[in-house]
Parts: C-alpha cells; sequence; structure tokens
C-alpha cells in the first residue's frame, strides 16, 4: 500500500475501501518510519494534510450515498509532496536557501492551486539544490537528500526530495521543476516517472524563477498513468503567467493506450557518446527493442549540435539566474542581515543567504550579460538555441519520439562530484536540450545496474505533443515492468 | 551663445519620464491611483517582487504609448521587446527594471516647436515603455545620502505603492540649442500628453520628470563636445535654470582652458547650481537582456491605425483652425487650444451661442478675459469652474441682446462662477435687467438736466465732452441698468432740444 498509485488510491477511495485519513497516516507513518534515512522533506505539514484528508473523506462518504463519486475531483484524498522551489501560501517556502529560511508566501502558486482545487492535500515540501541549481540536491543549504535505493548514493538533482520521496513510498507523487533534467534526472536515478512538459504548458506563476525561459513545473510518480493524470490537473493557460500557452487540454490520462505501431522512434547517435555507463547504454537500447517489438519504427538520427547544448544552457540559465535572484536583497522577506548601509546589507545578507553554487552562476550569469561580452557569450548561446530548437524541428519532421537514456549514467556516491562542478554539469548533458527546445520529456525506469540503481530511459517529442509522449511511455512501461519495483528500507 | 572670442553652441538632449493615467500598474492589477494612500497599500506578490510572482503587461499602457507616439509622429513597432535593467536600489523590488532597450514600442518621430521667434523640429529618438520605482524617504542620518547609511538612528523607509506604474520614457535627439527650446520642448509635449489622456504631465507632483544631456562645442565644429547629464529637473523653471546655469559653467570650464569631464549632475534648486551627482567612472552596467517572463509583443498594424484614426485634433492644429474659422487672433488661438478641456469649452460656448466667427470671438474674449481672471484669482482649472459653457453662451447672449450690459456681465460672471447659479437668477436678484423702456430713460434724461443746467450750458455753448459726463449722471439715476445706446441717443436728442 505504500506504493499505491494515484489512480489505484482513487478506485479504493471513491469505493470505500481505504479512508484518505487512513492512506494520509499511513504515509505519515512511512515518512516517520524513513525519511530520517532518506531525507526527503524539508518541511511537514503533517496537520494540514490530516485535516485536509478529513475534508476529503466528508465528501467522499457524501458522494458515496448520492452515488455522484465519479463526479469527485479527480484528485480527492491523494496526498503529494510539493517540491520548496514551489511557493505554497501560508507554509515555508525556502528553496533549499538560508535566504529564504523563513519565508512564509502570502500568495499561492498557479499549481498549488490547481492541485487543491483537484482536492489533493499536501504533505509537505521537498529538499531541492539550492534555487534549483545543482543535479544532486547535495546543494541545498539544509542536508543532502539520499538514494532510496542505496543511501550512500544520491538522488539526483534538483527536484531529489522529489523523486526520492516518491522512490520511497513517502508520498503517492510528487511536483518537481526542471530547467535542466531537474525533474527527469533524478526520476531516473531514483526508479521513478519524471516528466517536463512542453515550456508554455504549465503555468510558472509561484515557481521561484532558477532560468524563467527554461524553467517548468512537472510531476514526478509511480508511473506513467499518474504522471499523465497529475499533467491534466496542471496544464493550462494561466493569465498570470504571460508565457502560458493557451492551447486546449487533452484528456492525457484517457489516451495512453494508443497503440505504438508504426511510431517513428528516432535515435539520436550524439547521445551515445563515449564515457557512458556501459549499463546504461544496454539498458536503453534494450528498451528501444521493447518499443521494436511493440511495432514501432526505430532508426537512428542527429542532433548534430548536441555538445552545443551544455555550454549555451549554462550561459542562458546563469544569465537569467543572476537577473532572477536580484530580488533576494534583505528589504522585504527573507534573511535580512544587519549591517551599516544598504550596500553592506546587500552584501552581508547575499553573502550569507546564498551558497557556493548559487554565487557561482550569479557571477558567471552577470559576467556573460556585461557590456561587451554581452554578444559574445549571452546573444551567442541565443543563437545557438536556436540551432538546437532546429536540430529538433528537423528530427521531429521525421520522427514522432525521440529515445535516449536520460542520463550517462546512474546515481553517483554522495559527495562524489560536488568538487568538481564541471563533472557535476555534465550530468545534465542528455536533459538540457530538450528545456532549450522547449519540449516534452519524460524518463521512466528502464532497468537497473549491477549494484542495483535504476536506469532512466528519456523520450521526448515536439512541442504539444505530451498525449503521443505519454502513449509510448505508457506502453514501454507496460511491457516492461519496472514501474513495480521499489527500494527496501 | 558667446564668451570671450569663441562663440559656442549648446547641444542639448532630453529624456522625459511621464506616469501614464492607467486604471492599474503596469505589470500588475494594483491600482495606479496611489496618490492619497497610506504607504504600501498598493501592492502584491507582482509589484513587491515575491518570489514566484510574473509580470502581465497592461494593455491600456501600451495603448497610450502608441497613441503617444503617433502623435509624435513615430514609427510603431510591429515587433517590440520588453528588457530588464539590471541594478540593485532599495526602491527597485526586482533588483532590475523592466523596461524596453532593443525594438522600442515607438522610434524615429518629431516634435515641432517654436522658441525665441524661431521654429524648430525636435527629433524623437524613442518612446518606450518601462515601470516606475518604489518611494524612498530618508530619516535621521541618511537624508542627503544616497547610499544609504542607516548607522546611529538613521533609517530609510521605502513605499512601494509607486512601483510598477506605468512610464512612458521619450527620448530626443540632440536636436535642442537653447534651454528655452527645452523649455518649449518640454511645455508642448506636457500640452499633447494631457491632450490625447495618456498621462497628468504634472512635473510639481513628478508625474513627468526630465533629465537633460548637456554639451558644448565652438560654433562650426561638428563634433559633439562632452555631455553632461543633468537631473532632477522637477519644473519648466528648473530645467530652464539648471540648463543656464549648466552651459555657462562648462563655458567657464572651457574658458580657463579646462575640459568639461562626464558626469551625472544634480540641479540644487534652493543654491541655484548643479552639483556632481556621479562620475562617468562608477557608471553602472545595466546588463540588459531581454525579459523573459514576456513573450515579445506583436502590434497588429490594424490597431494602429484605428489608434491613429481616433487620435484627437492636436494643440497645433486646433490652434490654427481657431485663427482660420473664427479670425481669432494668434495669441488668443494659441491661449484656448493649449489644453484640451479649454478649448473643448471655448468651441462649446462658441457653438451655443450660434457658431458664428462674431460668436465665436466674444466667447474667447470673455473666456481668455473675465473667465480666466476668475479662474486664477480662485486657483482652479477649467474642469472645476461651475459655469459651464452653455451657462457661459446664455449670458453672453443676454448681453448682446442688451438685456444687460457688459459691465452687469462681468457682475453676474462673477456671481455665477460664485454659486453656479444660471445668469437669468442672478439678474433679477440683483435687479440689473437693463432698462430699454425709453418713457422711463426719458424720465431720467429730464431729471439730470433740469438738476445740472450749468453743464447743459457748456455742452450747448460746444463743450461736447460734457456728454460722456452727463451720460454718467443718467446711468447713475438708473443705477445702471438704463440701455447705454438708448441713453446717449435720448440725451443727445433732449440736449439738442
Ligand atoms: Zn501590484
Amino acid at each position: 500500500m505504500l506504493h499505491i498509485t494515484i489512480h489505484a488510491a482513487r478506485r479504493m477511495l471513491r469505493a470505500g475501501d481505504i479512508g484518505a485519513r487512513e492512506l494520509t497516516a499511513a504515509i505519515l507513518e512511512r515518512i516517520d518510519a524513513v525519511d530520517g534515512q532518506v531525507r526527503a522533506y524539508l518541511t511537514l505539514t503533517p496537520e494540514l494534510a490530516l485535516a485536509a484528508a478529513d475534508r476529503a473523506d466528508a465528501a467522499l462518504v457524501a458522494a458515496r450515498a448520492a452515488g455522484t463519486t465519479d463526479d469527485l475531483p479527480p484528485l480527492l484524498g491523494i496526498p503529494l509532496a510539493i517540491k520548496d522551489t514551489i511557493t505554497t501560501e501560508g507554509i515555508r517556502t525556502t528553496c533549499g536557501s538560508r535566504i529564504l529560511e523563513n519565508y512564509i508566501p502570502p500568495y499561492q502558486s498557479t499549481a498549488m492551486a490547481r492541485l487543491q482545487q483537484a482536492g489533493a492535500l499536501i504533505l509537505g515540501k521537498t529538499n531541492t539544490d539550492e534555487f534549483a541549481m545543482g543535479s544532486s540536491t547535495e546543494s541545498s543549504a539544509y542536508f543532502a537528500t539520499r538514494n532510496p535505493w542505496n543511501l550512500a548514493h544520491v538522488p539526483g538533482g534538483s527536484s531529489g526530495g522529489s523523486a526520492a520521496a516518491v522512490a520511497a513510498g513517502e508520498c503517492l507523487a510528487a511536483l518537481g521543476s526542471d530547467t535542466g533534467g531537474s525533474v527527469r534526472q533524478p526520476a531516473g536515478f531514483c526508479g521513478v516517472v519524471g516528466l517536463k512538459p512542453t515550456y508554455g504548458r504549465v503555468s510558472r506563476y509561484g515557481l521561484v524563477a532558477y532560468a524563467s525561459s527554461l524553467d517548468q513545473i512537472g510531476p514526478l510518480a509511480r508511473d506513467v498513468t499518474d504522471a499523465a493524470e497529475l499533467l491534466g490537473v496542471l496544464a493550462g493557460h494561466d493569465p498570470l503567467d504571460s508565457t502560458s500557452v493557451p492551447a486546449a487540454v487533452p484528456a492525457y490520462a484517457q489516451m495512453l493506450d494508443r497503440p505504438v505501431r508504426g511510431l517513428r522512434v528516432g535515435v539520436p547517435r550524439e547521445y551515445f557518446a563515449p564515457g557512458m555507463q556501459p549499463e546504461v547504454e544496454a539498458a536503453v537500447r534494450a528498451a528501444i527493442q521493447v518499443l521494436a517489438d511493440l511495432g514501432a519504427e526505430v532508426r537512428e538520427i542527429g542532433l548534430p549540435h548536441t555538445d552545443l547544448a551544455l555550454p549555451v544552457y549554462y550561459l542562458i540559465a546563469a544569465a537569467e539566474a543572476s537577473a532572477n535572484l536580484a530580488r533576494f536583497d534583505g528589504i522585504r522577506y527573507g534573511l535580512s542581515a544587519a549591517a551599516e548601509s544598504l550596500w553592506e546589507t546587500y552584501r552581508e545578507t547575499r553573502g550569507q543567504g546564498f551558497g557556493p553554487e548559487v554565487k557561482r552562476r550569479i557571477m558567471l550569469g552577470a559576467y556573460a550579460l556585461s557590456a561587451g561580452y554581452y554578444d559574445a557569450y549571452y546573444l551567442k548561446a541565443q543563437q545557438v538555441r536556436t540551432l538546437i530548437r532546429a536540430d529538433f524541428d528537423a528530427a521531429l519532421a521525421e520522427v514522432d519520439v525521440i529515445a535516449c537514456p536520460t542520463g550517462p549514467t546512474t546515481a553517483f556516491r554522495i559527495g562524489e562530484k560536488m568538487a568538481d562542478p564541471l563533472s557535476m554539469y555534465l550530468t545534465d548533458i542528455l536533459t538540457l536540450s530538450a528545456n532549450l527546445a522547449g519540449l516534452p520529456a519524460i524518463s521512466l525506469p528502464c532497468g537497473f545496474d549491477g549494484a542495483g540503481l535504476p536506469i532512466g530511459l528519456q523520450l521526448m517529442a515536439g512541442a504539444f505533443q505530451e498525449p503521443l509522449l505519454l502513449a509510448a511511455a505508457f506502453a514501454y512501461e507496460q511491457a516492461a515492468g519496472w514501474h513495480t519495483r521499489h527500494p527496501t528500507l | 551663445m558667446a564668451s570671450g572670442d569663441i562663440a559656442y553652441e549648446t547641444i542639448i538632449g532630453l529624456e522625459v519620464h511621464a506616469q501614464l493615467l492607467t486604471a492599474s500598474k503596469m505589470f500588475c492589477g494594483c491600482s495606479a491611483d496611489y496618490a492619497a494612500a497610506p504607504p504600501n497599500t498598493h501592492v502584491c506578490p507582482v509589484c513587491m517582487a515575491l518570489p514566484g510572482a510574473l509580470p502581465v503587461i497592461n494593455r491600456l499602457a501600451v495603448e497610450k504609448t502608441i497613441r503617444a507616439g503617433l502623435a509624435l509622429n513615430c514609427t510603431i513597432a510591429g515587433h517590440t521587446l520588453f528588457a530588464r535593467k539590471n541594478y540593485h536600489y532599495a526602491d527597485l523590488p526586482k533588483g532590475y527594471q523592466i523596461s524596453q532597450y532593443e525594438l522600442p514600442l515607438c522610434h524615429s518621430g518629431w516634435l515641432d516647436i517654436e522658441a525665441e521667434g524661431a521654429a524648430r523640429r525636435v527629433g524623437i529618438a524613442r518612446a518606450h515603455l518601462e515601470e516606475d520605482t518604489g518611494k524612498l524617504t530618508h530619516m535621521g542620518e541618511a537624508a542627503g545620502d544616497t547610499r544609504l547609511s542607516a548607522g546611529r538612528g538613521a533609517a530609510t523607509l521605502v513605499d512601494l505603492n509607486r512601483a510598477g506604474i506605468p512610464l512612458l520614457e521619450i527620448v530626443t535627439e540632440p536636436d535642442l540649442r537653447s534651454p528655452e527650446e527645452a523649455r518649449a520642448y518640454l511645455v508642448k509635449l506636457q500640452q499633447i500628453l494631457r491632450y490625447l489622456g495618456v498621462s497628468s504631465g504634472d512635473m510639481e507632483k513628478g508625474a513627468m520628470r526630465c533629465e537633460a544631456n548637456v554639451s558644448i562645442r565652438p560654433v562650426g565644429q561638428t563634433q559633439f563636445g562632452t555631455k553632461v547629464e543633468v537631473k532632477n529637473l522637477n519644473s519648466f523653471r528648473s530645467v530652464k535654470l539648471a540648463l543656464e546655469y549648466e552651459v555657462a559653467r562648462q563655458i567657464a570650464v572651457l574658458e580657463a582652458g579646462g575640459r568639461v569631464v562626464q558626469v551625472t549632475m544634480g540641479w540644487d534648486e534652493e543654491h541655484g547650481r548643479t552639483v556632481v551627482q556621479r562620475s562617468k567612472e562608477s557608471a553602472d552596467d545595466y546588463r540588459y537582456f531581454p525579459e523573459p517572463d514576456l513573450p515579445p509583443l506583436e502590434i497588429n498594424p490594424a490597431w494602429v491605425a484605428e489608434l491613429r484614426a481616433a487620435l484627437p485634433e492636436l494643440p497645433d492644429a486646433r490652434a490654427a483652425r481657431f485663427a482660420a474659422v473664427y479670425a481669432l487672433d494668434e495669441r488668443d488661438a494659441a491661449l484656448l487650444a493649449g489644453e484640451r478641456a479649454t478649448a473643448d469649452y471655448f468651441e462649446a460656448t462658441a457653438a451655443a451661442l450660434g457658431g458664428t466667427a462674431p460668436a465665436a470671438r466674444t466667447a474667447a474674449n470673455w473666456i481668455t478675459g473675465e473667465l480666466f481672471r476668475l479662474m486664477k484669482a480662485a486657483g482652479v482649472e477649467i474642469e472645476q469652474v461651475q459655469v459651464g459653457p452653455a451657462a457661459l453662451a446664455d449670458l453672453l447672449g443676454r448681453v448682446e441682446r442688451g438685456e444687460i450690459n457688459a459691465n452687469s456681465g462681468k457682475r453676474v460672471l462673477g456671481q455665477m462662477f460664485e454659486t453656479g447659479q444660471p445668469a437669468g437668477r442672478i439678474i433679477d436678484e440683483l435687479g440689473l435687467a437693463q432698462v430699454s423702456d425709453a418713457d422711463a430713460l426719458a424720465a431720467a434724461v429730464d431729471a439730470v438736466l433740469a438738476r445740472y443746467p450749468d453743464e447743459v450750458a457748456k455742452y450747448r455753448a460746444g463743450k461736447e465732452s460734457v456728454l460722456g459726463w452727463l451720460m454718467g449722471q443718467v446711468m447713475r439715476e438708473t443705477r445702471g441698468k438704463g440701455n447705454p445706446a438708448l441713453v446717449r441717443a435720448l440725451l443727445a436728442k433732449a440736449l439738442e432740444g
């Protein structure tokens, strides 16, 4: 029951086989039992969760009596976890940073508002690399989260808390945010499903910005069906986010079982570069074979500017971050260091409040935007970003879905890459391009390495082609069955 | 401008920031009407820059900017970008200002002005949209310290009600050649912005703010001299005084064999001088880049055409029409056309009086004369005047028809201005209706002639100037209500008889 899916829990809740309080209490007990080891949560809100569960139970009882359970909101009574980069009204939102240690938002993010309207209840806020800048959750100012499959390893990042919580049975599903792979990479490391929607598909209002042109909120879930359920709730135009797109929201979860026969699957040769862990390549190639066996037409494709994605990403993301993080100045909220002058207040607040990785990216970004360097760095990066988009446009004219590994390796050991930022950056090398191109991408489990750590299969599709993407993922998942495996803690 | 042996030419460019008259702020739904509000009450997650909040463009602000751009003969961009201007200050909650850098909404326009008897076309480099900052109040020892030292009991208070108010920035080419031209440009620009209802243009209230770039060069030199930026120009007067001071200062520097240094100066109104605020060496690098939270704004040409068609007649065109159609003299025409409300008032009054040129001239005379005098004395604008155009026309009709004389008319207008009562009622109450009854007036004439036989004799002896004096006596006899033309005719007849 600890590893129950949303769709299974909903059936049981509506049938009266389980109560929302019972389910929530069981998950809270699980958190109690294992989170001391996993350390997925930064903030827990058990009272709020149980109160919401009681309200859900009342609604469930009434609906059962009236025979109207089918009309209930889709996530009624479902306990979820929220990455701490997502604003939660009245619940501390730290972004994994000391600078927001005591910040309690007075307003609600659109993603949270939609989840609550759908009846979901919130267990707490999950750990993240500071301001989502990292690939291991080790740059959190509070503590490192551990991979439930092997506690000596990282869960990935930056949505490592959410991925670990899902894998460890500490929630049914969770929200993450993905700027360069921050939903998919930890999903791959923790053996769960992570979906980054098309840029503009889900409102960013209330997502604390890291890199505005790349950030997207996405679900981390036990299976593809749950990811589709959550996307259906989250997606849609938001007048509060000018970059959200007013496109109709399909019933994703009802469109999963379209057959993959004839689906054109492209395998980019640049995504199987030397240095890749052999077990990862073997598992991903085997997964692609499964799709072929299901009737998909598999062909090799080229995405020639792949090697430029990493420098382009770090220039654009850092440039945007350098401005996005300027608001943390100690004047209106968050940490405020007492000092003798305004400039000292800035220096002390930001000096004490930000960790080294955040400072590194702010400096890198401010430099890339500086007079005399703008053309060479930021502008050039934007031009190359256009080329990367064009690569995908060309490839997706010939194939429906692109299949590749989520990352070049499985989860590395805690501490292994912290001293070497560049090797840390390289762990995102296969996920960055989808953000730069604004495309939807999903990571789902496709096996384990010799050490028992999960391997992630990444699928990408054209903009707003989530139905196609999810259907391909669902077909593989059902054929392969990896999603039924869970870590023992 | 000349000094010593060398004649210098003054080069001025102006940057004007005008707050737009919109109901809500530039990027959020907060009310933009913050004038009387307690500090930090017109704020929300967006304009306080709470983590995660996002901007949404105010369509009305875009519309008003386009209308201003059209009135300034600008090209309106089909594709325009917002940008982040990055700098840290306590009045700037996000740590960047959303502004426009590349691809502004309006560019390449001009404005024709007249100053010191000469006409000049002033190029408008660009007119773009951005957001205002908050307001800082320095207390104790922080007062006057731009670095906001908070030591020893001093403090700076931040009010974000103004943060995010839409601002229209209008930048001229360096086309102005004297402080007086700069002043004339600002007066004209303010007129136009007010005409369009785009901005109140109120400099004293900070709704219109001006910065100037000033340089001088020897006449004949094509290369520009080093420019100095002058800030803190809060009135037309301070613009002119500051620029005059700064030009004289630069000439003095050159005459003394020095060179002008590129700095930012502030105008010190109290001491009548410019003082250095910041040297170029410490100038900021704003690290502009396109605002990723706002997609490029595509401006539909059909919308621009619609706005162009709906532009009101602007002050110059209206003054020219007043002069041509109503044969007003140019000064009166310009005076009446300068403010839209006044021009509307004048035209409505003229129309109610019959709309002929003579009727319009009567209206113009009364408005620029008596009405303006009353407004000035009471310190009110035309919008607050209780006498509407129809009521004024009613009064002027009575004067024209001889119902009351012109002097009584002024008295009645004064009462109407104060009480808002119609002319007819005031005339009745004051008993001012002119006596045109020939018998009644003849009796008064006879009484006066009987009372002053000596004066009658003088007149008859050829001293015609006595007629005016006798006239006055008859008017007094009628308590000012006598129809002057009739009185004069009766008096002349009686004296000859
Ligand atoms: Zn606001």
